[in-house]
């Protein structure tokens, strides 16, 4: 479904990650790994297409995700590191415009039920600068669920979840994978997924021949 | 398609007016500005005449200026820009729907406000009507070309000097035919001229601004 081929990062002329492939079908989870400033970030930014890659191509279904656009943005929800969220509209206005956005229209009832399985029940009007930054990530676990994409890309979803928010995001994630989703996500939190897992590393071995690549 | 349009158009009036102060900050500057020129030089009826024109277009400029920021500040601060970007509909669409918030906050104020700036400086009441649309047509051409320029500077902390030499120079024409339109409208003749370049120059900016804006911010987000 998604295949990444030869892909290579350069960031402040320093190469993070060059001849990256691995490809996600149907149905499977991938964590990516690294210690920090490997390219994480970098590579799921190249993966949405905020971000341009030095070399290789991002493939989705087949065609460059350049080429496919239309149906890789209506199928693929990323979160990143910023909370997206409005301080001066309620909650229940800040993940309408996160839909609508992506030109979903969804019943109020449906938000209401997603809201509430995020722990933020009776939170729809209160506005988002009276939210603490855990209830913030909360709206967007509500937004991955209400996306209705078949692959999520997570930058860090944990980020100031306490534990219950852990265990709602893992079971999120495995209720999604067993819908025949696919998710590739990043975390330094220790993430435990009862589910079939890969992993890919970045800042192996072989990417420590950057010195040869600064000389030429 | 039209939908994300108009949502998004919603969504940023919704927040500019739940957020008042920063939506006057512009009128009061052009307001001000307008009004303490008279007390700054000799206020007889033909000083104040020759210079209104002039005076009024650049203050609306600058108002103009100084509320481009808020453009895209708050939306690439808090992450909502790459959502923008990652949505299934043309990013071109979504930047315009950003452009026509910012000209209704921001340009239609002023033309609402102008006729009666007009008046203080004791312009003719023809001079007057030929303002306001000479402002009509304007206004959104700063808005559209500012969008340009603060797609490019968004991403830099305290750009503002930068955004002003990005923009400035593509704002002088306007600035000269808008103002000359007024100037012309006193001596009673034609300004179907100006009005005409002003009415080409929209059009130029209104199909080729959100293209480029779209492609600044897809140049920004990709570092």
């Amino acid at each position: 479904m998604l295949e990444i081929k030869s892909l290579e990062c350069v960031r402040d002329d320093r190469l993070l990650f060059s001849d990256l492939n691995f490809s996600l079908d149907d149905g499977e989870v991938l964590q990516i790994e690294g210690s920090n400033g490997c390219g994480k970030t970098s590579l799921l930014r190249i993966i949405c297409g905020l971000r341009l890659a030095e070399g290789g191509q991002v493939y989705w279904r087949g065609e460059t995700i350049r080429a496919n656009r239309e149906d890789y943005y209506a199928n693929m929800v990323y979160i990143g590191h910023l909370p997206c969220i409005k301080g001066d509209l309620t909650v229940l206005e800040n993940i309408r415009s996160l839909l609508d956005t992506r030109s979903l229209t969804v019943e109020d009832d449906v938000i209401e039920t997603a809201l509430s399985k995020v722990g933020l029940a009776s939170y729809e009007d209160v506005p988002g600068k009276a939210l603490s930054s855990g209830q913030r990530r909360r709206i967007l676990l509500a937004f991955i669920e209400l996306a209705g994409a078949k692959l999520w890309v997570l930058d860090e979803p944990l980020t100031a979840l306490d534990v219950q928010g852990v265990a709602l995001m893992e079971s999120m994630i495995i209720e999604h994978q067993q819908a025949g989703g696919s998710v590739i996500f990043t975390t330094h939190h220790g993430m435990q997924l009862d589910c079939e897992m890969r992993s890919v590393k970045l800042g192996g071995k072989e990417y420590m021949k950057a010195s040869t690549w600064d000389e030429e | 398609m039209l939908k994300a349009y108009y949502h998004l158009l919603f969504r940023d009036l919704r927040l500019a007016f739940r957020n008042r102060h920063e939506l006057a900050n512009p009128l009061i500057f052009f307001v001000l500005v307008v009004t303490l020129f008279p007390l700054a030089v000799t206020p007889t009826t033909e000083a104040l005449r020759a210079m209104a024109p002039g005076v009024i277009w650049v203050s609306a400029l600058l108002a103009v200026l100084l509320s481009l920021d808020r453009l895209f500040k708050q939306d690439y601060d808090d992450g909502s820009l790459d959502q923008l970007m990652l949505s299934p509909n043309p990013l071109v669409i979504l930047v315009l729907a950003k452009v026509t918030a910012h000209w209704f906050l921001t340009g239609l104020p002023l033309v609402i406000m102008a006729p009666l700036l007009g008046m203080f400086m004791a312009l003719p009441d023809e001079a007057i009507s030929v303002l306001i649309y000479s402002l009509l047509l304007g206004t959104p051409i700063l808005s559209l070309i500012g969008a340009i320029g603060v797609s490019l500077t968004v991403s830099v902390n305290r750009g503002g000097v930068l955004l002003s030499l990005i923009v400035l120079p593509l704002y002088i024409p306007v600035l000269i035919f808008g103002a000359n339109a007024v100037d012309v409208a006193m001596n009673g003749l034609s300004v179907r001229g100006q009005l005409l370049f002003l009415g080409a120059v929209l059009a130029l900016a209104l199909s080729l601004a959100p293209l480029a804006t779209a492609v600044a911010l897809r140049i920004t987000a990709s570092r």
